[in-house]
């Protein structure tokens, strides 16, 4: 980029209001910012509408954060929870249509490419478990088929949660919700088997009361997007609203999750282990030296 | 700063990006005998294209393909097949939300499926070009020629243009891009033909020379931002006018919604400039007229040479832009007519609709004759339907056994 992006006008710094100025003289673009230090900066993304509690909300915030490069980086989305929170952020936020976030992100993934040739301009999508598996299934599977080299994070709070509370095909088998009103008849959908198969680079799971690792899983993913393939993050985000959680236990709710069905995995394709080890110097990726086998 | 200007240099294949006035206008021609669908591959590789996304769905798949032998020989920035036209229309308005030149082409039931698109691509103010090759779009499954599907992009925000021939067609997508790209238009253009009519049957078309081509795509004249994070300031919004239940948010809407087609409205005097006029007329004189758009005004000519030779003298109004309406154009052409004939290519007659509701003294139109699920219409029927609104006793095609 242009960290002009970022800059005042010349002459109009006194008049900006202080979130803008805030967001130019503290703000993470340009600088190497972590979740470490959260509360020590102007975040990309602060104030939002969502409920109180809402772990989606914490872990989209350490997501951005997480963003190796905000200052060039777009995020697509489509309808639901996640999207009042990200279009309020300070970088663009793209909506399409219901569903289609995986292709606008394949189109704009591949104009940016043609126009900043190799200069990076990350391409994240963010977008619900209904967004993702159920109305934008088909877009998601192809834009994974198509090798598209872009990130896709699905923020699993296993219900519609924007609308009120329907069941969605991530949500588990036998719950109760609205449009299942005897219970989910089939089970959660895999979508991490189905990325695997559709042969994404990077794969993970994970839960937000794990900041430095949603942080490490978000960096990783958006790096290999860039030259390798696509790359998907799944992370349960609880709807402490339909789900009933209350609000000072969503974390504890997010660990026992966790324990119990959501635990961390991490899938690196080979291909992107090296490209991490060689391009970004990720030392767990350097292959090891083979040891000297002596014989006596 | 002084301004960078792109044109006299060349681009990859070596095509010098020319002043489109010149390249349109002053260029040599050379007669050349293509079918539609040839046409449209000749015009994309003059028109310095970013991104053309294709899915197969007759009558449009020929040129859909075609373009990708573009993409092959390096005239093309980037060519791939999505999943469906609603996908393919996405990963459009991705690419041009990322500040690409795009351009796709559907028909029929893919033009429906996509639908959902268009409206987005007219708010969000995304150029890109959408050839749209009519057919049936019923049940049971039709592919034949049917112009139905137009009456639904009428309502999108869009431009809507409706080419007659090849030739139409070949200058349109050229000229296309030039309207849709005006900072004060930014709009998406459908550009329609009746398919297999116009796509399936070869004309001489006079092309302009191969080593010229358009200058390239300017996003940052978009009146919106590109999403490419190069365009100051920062972005930064409070509260955004998505779900909120109050008036602010209803008047941000409505306000962008008629700013939309207050675009399309502006794209008119371009549109005049490029086009020669939203109409154009023959022997409006007459008491009676022959109004329609695409081939059907193809058909009107042969109906008027053989209505001619029977002493009776008919006038032909050929709209060209459904969107904008050409209404002030069709009032004036249409004010002595005692008799406004509307043949068209489709079961409801949306074009006869307009007409009525745009003229004084609507029980002049005749809705008809009337065609679809890939009848075609013979002239004789044209001929019979103003004959009987003459008055004229005339033999019907039936009869004719």
């Amino acid at each position: 980029m242009s960290l002009d992006y970022v800059k005042f006008t010349p002459g109009f710094e006194q008049f900006m209001p202080k979130e803008y100025r805030d967001m130019v003289e503290h703000g993470p673009f340009g600088k190497k910012t972590t979740v470490s230090q959260m509360g020590s900066f102007k975040e990309i993304l602060e104030e939002h509408p969502m409920c109180a509690g809402c772990a989606m909300t914490l872990f989209i915030r350490l997501a951005i954060i997480a963003f190796p490069n905000p200052e060039d980086t777009i995020t697509v989305g489509t309808a639901g929870c996640g999207r009042l929170a990200i279009s309020q952020a300070a970088i663009p936020f793209v909506y399409g249509n219901y569903g289609d976030q995986n292709g606008v992100a394949s189109g704009l993934s591949r104009g940016l490419r043609l126009r900043f040739g190799d200069k990076p301009k990350d391409v994240v999508v963010i977008a619900g478990d209904g967004g993702t598996a159920d109305i934008g299934f088909q877009q998601v599977l192809h834009s994974w088929f198509r090798k598209e080299r872009f990130t896709t994070i699905m923020l699993d709070n296993e219900v519609y949660g924007n609308t009120g509370g329907q069941e969605s095909g991530m949500t588990t088998r036998g719950a109760v919700l609205k449009m299942a009103p005897l219970g989910k008849k089939f089970e959660k959908m895999d979508m991490v088997t189905m990325a695997k198969v559709a042969g994404c680079s990077y794969i993970a799971t994970v839960v937000p009361n794990n900041p430095r690792r949603v942080e490490s899983v978000i960096k990783k993913a958006v790096l290999i997007a860039r030259d390798i393939g696509p790359t998907y993050i799944q992370a349960y985000t609880s709807c402490n609203i339909e789900y009933a959680i209350p609000t000072d236990k969503v974390m504890e709710d997010a660990k026992t999750v966790e324990d119990d069905r959501y635990k961390f995995t991490e899938y690196v394709s080979d291909e992107a282990k090296a490209y991490l080890a060689e391009r970004y110097g990720y030392k767990e990726f350097v292959p090891k030296a083979p040891v000297a086998v002596t014989t006596a | 700063m002084e301004p960078i200007s792109v044109i006299g240099t060349k681009n990859k294949k070596g095509q010098v990006f020319t002043d489109p006035r010149v390249m349109m206008r002053d260029a040599p021609r050379t007669p050349s005998f293509y079918t539609g669908s040839e046409v449209i591959k000749e015009a994309i590789r003059r028109a310095s294209i970013d991104v053309m996304i294709a899915y197969p769905i007759t009558p449009q798949s020929e040129a859909a393909a075609l373009i990708g032998e573009l993409f092959a020989e390096g005239y093309i920035g980037d060519y791939f097949r999505g999943e469906s036209e609603f996908a393919v229309m996405s990963q459009c308005a991705g690419a041009a939300f990322g500040g690409a030149r795009v351009f796709t082409t559907t028909a029929g039931p893919g033009t429906m499926r996509a639908m959902e698109n268009f409206p987005m691509w007219a708010g969000a103010r995304l150029p890109i070009q959408c050839i749209v090759t009519c057919r049936g779009i019923n049940s049971p499954l039709s592919i034949q020629p049917d112009t139905i599907e137009i009456s639904y992009l009428m309502q999108t925000g869009m431009l809507v243009w409706h080419a007659e021939t090849a030739q139409d067609f070949y200058d349109w997508i050229l000229m296309g891009y030039m309207v849709s790209e005006e900072p004060e238009v930014h709009l998406p253009l459908a550009l329609c033909c009746d398919g297999f009519f116009v796509t399936h049957t070869k004309d001489v078309v006079d092309l302009t020379p191969t080593d010229m081509c358009l200058p390239p795509y300017d996003p940052y004249r978009s009146p919106v931002p590109c999403m490419d994070m190069e365009c100051p300031p920062v972005r930064m919004m409070r509260d955004p006018f998505i779900m909120k239940s109050n008036y602010i948010s209803y008047a941000t809407h409505a306000s962008w919604q008629q700013e939309v087609w207050a675009a399309a409205e502006r794209s008119r005097k371009h549109t005049i400039a490029w086009l020669n006029g939203l109409i154009e007329t023959e022997n409006s004189d007459a008491d009676i007229l022959i109004v329609t758009s695409g081939t059907a005004v193809s058909q009107g000519r042969e109906a008027i040479r053989l209505l001619a030779d029977e002493g009776i003298r008919v006038g032909l109004v050929k709209i060209k832009t459904l969107r904008p309406w050409p209404e002030e154009e069709i009032r004036e052409a249409t004010k002595h007519a005692t008799h406004i004939i509307v043949p068209e290519f489709n079961v409801i007659g949306w074009m006869a609709k307009e007409i009525k509701a745009t003229i004084p003294r609507s029980e002049r139109v005749v809705a008809g004759p009337r065609v679809c699920g890939g009848m075609t219409m013979p002239p004789e029927i044209i001929v019979e339907e103003i004959k009987r609104a003459l008055g004229i006793r005339s033999t019907t095609l039936a009869a004719r056994g």
